[in-house]
């Protein structure tokens, strides 16, 4: 490695170098900023969350001899839960990359209510403090679903403090929702049409109506379960003729269409990285940019899905099972777009195409797994079971999270302005994908014969299967700590990474990185379409 | 090596090699709608990685014809499983009409089993091989589910409803069941044994389990003891319904509606009376609900049905509100 | 119009940031929207489940308080109408006393809804205040625990409504907002306090109406 300078000409004109007071940083309203507050924030719950996974993996090696107790399981669980969804699935890649890239992407300085966004920031901390007191009180026992009545009747843990930090944290969501709708619609570059937009921008689209429209049911179904738990209200106990179902077809009315808040942002990374690594426009631009949008319809439809053995009308579950298989049809659309369009590529096998391919992977394993999910007799014997486990976990951690791992190293060089190891790059995207599918295809099997979830003791013929689960999360855990070293040292020994390092098409890979205060040096005119390949100007070094 | 590495779950009943082999055609769809795509991916990735010497001329960037194969295709594909599958699922909810019924009590950790000639267990339920049986099943405190893995069947319990679920067990053997709903503390020890036996044997168990007389004399001396006859016999002052031959008949209700007396209509009149008063009768029934014990419920139930039965007695699966 | 607007960075024209703050307030009245419409779907269902309860714990809420009240905030509406008009065309006097009108009623609402959560107080129709009322026993509590929760939740909002408005009027009778370049900070509150209206549009019908 030649020498390498401490500040570049770009840094020293950043947004990084705009201030570095601790006052700069929490009360700045500059997108780009609040996306690293909340890279930070994020990043410390998604170590958290994993903590309480690595915890419970490391329990059931044996299936009765424990480290925990049954109670201590439970809320193990529960927490990993509520973490891994609520404080970092949910935020992850639209309040960081979303935040930081969609100004930048369709040309503008910032968000429409910068304030707003930072209100959001302070919004997901709140949030997160009163998990953190949840955690250090004891935690709580109820699952992340908190189904009443034993949520409301017999949960010993803090149960109003939970569902308190959720419905502060659904807050955050809806202002980031509201933000990005208000800006894509209203602050667009001259010539950035709709038909120009980034399939990134097209999917955060779909993902905030998602958020707006949908957190709010949570909200009111929390703060109900919280009113029914401290003043003994009737609203889903039996005893009074209240109805268990409705909390949750409330719930699920929410946290179905919260998956695709997970998954969506995540589908518009990869659609990013393929067209960015093939060096070619996407495959069926307007096919893929409208399945983000019915997925977001149609994934309001699908809730009753989660209920098939609930006691929900059984011709209700034939309908929901049937709208299930439609909502597959526009991510299978997705799937066969990225490949055609790497038909004909000139493919960098950098990390971030390597992370597009794990999504790709895992996420068409979890997506066809969902299929079984909904056949309605399949359901009924998996349903509950650690096959519904693994399912989710490939669409959540294989698709999402890989996903955002692909964000970080494609826009990593964009927002720090730094090279990293490409190397390390590869050998951490290869060890996701490998650790993963060791760790969660034997869920599948485990499941499929009659493994529940949210077992503590287990059956010891099912012992095999979790011990090489717990073998995989091991290596899991090191590839996902790995990038942080590399990328953390790519900070100060990292070489700088021009404007442009992987040859890409769009608008925020034509101004300086790290971008300047105002995104932009002049304000951008857009008069391509986009992944307009080969990219006119030369990659500069 | 089967009992080393389990790979496939024993098959106990018709419907459980039915969804196996639902499940295993459609993982034969499944591989064949993906294979393709992983093997292009990888393919494509050598073939024009940077710096190869492939051709790039005439490069596509979408084409109708298709985006719309891809799409159409497989959906019809997946349509024919979801005609097979919704229609396996229908048929759980309908079970035949001479099923022998058993009821089920699930509470915080334990299952409980009331068999009509009275007798009752914890945890283990002993059933006759090659008959339909049908669990009637209610939950006493949370949400449990009734999980047979060998059966492939599953149904979640809830307090204060019934819920129905029925089997025919086609291989004699014990099988697990497990609590599948998160319950609370012990949730993972909420779990228990099916003995499915043969005539023989079962008549056998029948005989040593014994009871002091069967399930609706049983309830009979608790509508006795509990006072209901004060009102509901024939002779007595209060103008009260007549409950003989009630069981399967419409009931007209004051509000007009008319609903069939099924388990859970019959339940819900004891612990809730003035939820559905019944056309020409005053409100005047005071409520159960906490001073009868679900088991007692069932006893009080299976008395009533058997004042004479009404023409319908299949699966009383109620059906929630919209 | 767009002479006093000061214009934040983000924006290129006066315009494009009116246009932006109408869709981001009437995107967060959809988010209100979802929220009690969840809430009065629940209802709803429960009406549909237990409809002689429900009907039969109609008939004891105070019809012609919350019948007054519906007028009181329509009327309140009426003022905050006038007084966004006011603000498009500069009229400070009119806008601040458009407002005050608008926060009395809805101060006479909040009143009157006191009014009358103490009388279902006393009558013991509230969980866990006074005696139990007969009625608290079964479907008809849980139509009751809806009913305050969901009246609550409306004055929480209408309070708010309320808070905004003063400020507003402060503002504006301070002159730290210049009309009618500002006028969408009257608009803005505006849209909100005929949001709070509108629902308690649907709230109203919903539980004090359908008794029969």
């Amino acid at each position: 490695m030649t020498a390498v300078p401490l500040l570049t000409p770009e840094e020293r004109g950043s947004y990084l170098a705009a201030g570095s007071t601790l006052r700069s940083w929490l009360l700045s309203t500059d997108h780009k900023r609040i996306a690293i507050l909340y890279l930070l924030s994020i990043t410390a719950f998604f170590f958290v969350g994993g903590a309480a996974a690595g915890l419970i993996r490391l329990d059931l090696i044996s299936p009765t001899h424990h480290i925990l107790t049954n109670e201590g399981y439970n809320r193990t669980f529960t927490l990993h839960g509520v973490v891994m969804v609520w404080f970092f699935l949910i935020p992850s890649i639209p309040a960081t990359f979303g935040n930081f890239l969609i100004p930048l992407m369709i040309g503008a300085k910032d968000l429409a209510f910068p304030r707003l966004n930072l209100l959001s920031w302070y919004i997901y901390a709140i949030g997160g403090c009163v998990t953190i007191y949840v955690l250090m009180a004891g935690g709580v026992d109820t699952g992340w679903t908190f189904y009443t009545p034993l949520s409301t009747l017999y949960a010993n843990g803090h149960v109003i403090a939970a569902a308190a930090a959720v419905f502060i944290v659904g807050f955050s969501s809806i202002l980031t929702g509201l933000n990005f709708i208000v800006t894509i619609h209203k602050l667009r570059a001259p010539g950035m049409t709709w038909g120009r937009l980034p399939i990134f921008v097209w999917s955060h689209y779909a993902t905030s109506l998602i958020l707006v429209l949908a957190t709010p049911v949570l909200a009111i179904t929390l703060a109900l379960l919280s009113a029914e738990r401290l003043f003994h209200l009737g609203i889903f106990d039996p005893a009074l003729g209240g109805d268990p179902l409705l909390f949750q077809h409330m719930f699920w009315f929410y946290s179905h269409p919260a998956v695709y808040i997970m998954i969506l942002p995540s589908m518009g990374v990869v659609s990013e990285l393929v067209a960015a690594s093939a060096h070619k426009r996407l495959f069926g631009y307007w096919f893929v940019a409208s399945a983000s949008l019915a997925i977001a319809a149609v994934g309001f439809l699908v809730w009753g899905h989660h209920m098939f053995v609930s006691g929900q009308s059984r011709y209700a579950s034939v309908i929901f099972s049937f709208l299930s298989l439609v909502v597959a049809v526009p991510s299978a659309v997705k799937v066969y777009n990225w490949t055609a369009t790497l038909y004909k590529g000139d493919i960098s096998l950098d990390p971030p195409f390597l992370f597009a391919m794990a999504f790709i992977g895992l996420f068409t394993i979890g997506g066809l797994t969902g299929l079984m999910l909904a056949l309605l007799a399949v359901d009924v014997h998996v349903h509950d079971t650690y096959f519904v486990i693994a399912h989710f976990h490939y669409i959540m951690v294989g698709g999402a999270v890989s996903g955002f791992f692909g964000a970080l190293h494609f826009w990593w060089p964009k927002i720090t302005g730094r090279l990293y190891s490409l190397v390390w790059g590869r050998i951490a995207a290869i060890l996701i994908f490998a650790g993963f599918n060791l760790t969660f295809f034997p869920q599948f099997i485990l499941g499929y014969l009659g493994m529940p979830r949210r077992y503590h003791v287990y059956p010891p013929q099912f012992q095999v299967y979790h011990v090489l689960s717990s073998a995989g999360a091991s290596i899991l855990a090191v590839a996902y700590l790995l990038p942080f070293v590399y990328l953390i040292h790519s900070l100060r020994h990292g070489a700088p990474a021009g404007r442009n390092p992987w040859g890409a098409a769009g608008l925020e890979w034509t101004t300086p990185s790290p971008p300047p205060r105002q995104n932009f040096l002049t304000p951008p005119v857009v008069t391509q379409e986009a992944y307009a390949y080969p990219v006119s100007e030369p990659a500069d070094g | 090596m089967n009992r080393l590495l389990p790979f496939w779950p024993v098959a106990a009943s018709e419907h459980a090699a039915k969804v196996d082999w639902l499940m295993a055609g459609f993982s034969v769809l499944c591989f064949a709608l993906t294979a393709p795509v992983f093997v292009l991916l990888a393919l494509f990735a050598f073939k024009y990685r940077r710096g190869s010497m492939a051709d790039r001329t005439h490069r596509p960037s979408g084409n109708v014809l298709v985006e719309t194969s891809w799409t159409v295709i497989p959906f019809l594909l997946t349509l024919a499983f979801f005609v097979y599958a919704a229609n396996l699922y229908l048929n759980l909810g309908r079970a035949p009409a001479d099923s022998l019924v058993i009821d089920v009590v699930a509470k915080q950790w334990m299952w409980k089993f009331e068999h009509p000639g009275g007798q009752r267990e914890i945890d283990d339920l002993h059933v006759p091989v090659g008959r339909d049986v049908r669990l009637s099943m209610t939950s006493q405190d949370v949400i449990h589910s009734f999980f047979v893995p060998a059966l492939r069947i599953k149904q979640d319990v809830l307090p204060g409803r019934y819920t129905s679920l029925w089997f025919n067990a086609n291989r004699p053997g014990v099988y697990d069941l497990r609590c599948s709903q998160f319950c609370g503390m012990d949730h993972s020890l909420m779990v228990g044994r099916i003995y499915v036996l043969n005539p023989g044997d079962y008549a056998a168990w029948l005989q040593r389990a014994g009871a002091s007389g069967d399930l609706a004399s049983q309830g009979k001396a608790l509508f006795d003891t509990l006072g209901c006859s004060g009102c509901h016999a024939p002779q007595s002052g209060v103008r009260a319904p007549s409950l003989d031959g009630l069981f399967g008949r419409p009931v007209p209700l004051a509000d007009g509606r008319v609903v069939t007396a099924d388990d859970q209509y019959l339940r819900d009149s004891i612990v809730a009376p003035n939820r559905d008063v019944a056309a020409g009768y005053p409100p005047v029934m005071p409520t159960y609900a906490g001073e009868i014990s679900e088991e007692d419920l069932l006893k009080l139930v299976a008395y009533l049905k058997s004042l004479g039965a009404g023409p319908s007695q299949t699966a009383p699966l109620r059906e929630p509100s919209p | 119009m767009a002479e006093y607007v000061t214009l934040a960075e983000q924006f290129a024209q006066p315009r494009q940031q009116r246009e932006a703050d109408f869709m981001g307030m009437y995107v967060f009245l959809g988010t209100e929207t979802m929220l009690f419409g969840g809430l009065l779907a629940l209802v709803y269902a429960y009406r549909v489940i237990h409809p002689q309860a429900s009907a039969e714990a109609a008939r004891h809420l105070k019809i012609w308080i919350a019948t007054a009240n519906t007028a009181v905030l329509l009327t309140s509406s009426l003022a905050v109408a006038f007084a966004v008009l006011a603000a498009r065309h500069g009229k400070r006097r009119i806008v601040v006393a458009g407002l005050i009108v608008a926060m009395l009623l809805g101060m006479t609402f909040l009143g009157l809804k006191g009014w009358e959560y103490l009388q279902d107080f006393q009558e013991g129709l509230a969980p866990g205040i006074g005696t139990p009322s007969p009625l608290r026993a079964g479907p008809a509590a849980l139509f009751f625990d809806l009913y305050f929760v969901a009246t609550t939740l409306h004055a929480v909002h209408l309070t708010v409504g309320l808070g905004l408005m003063l400020w507003a009027a402060l503002v504006v009778a301070r002159r730290r907002v210049r009309l009618p370049g500002q006028a969408i900070v009257i608009e803005m509150t505006g849209l909100y306090w005929h949001f709070v209206d509108i629902v308690w549009v649907f709230v109203f019908p919903i539980f004090y109406l359908a008794r029969g």
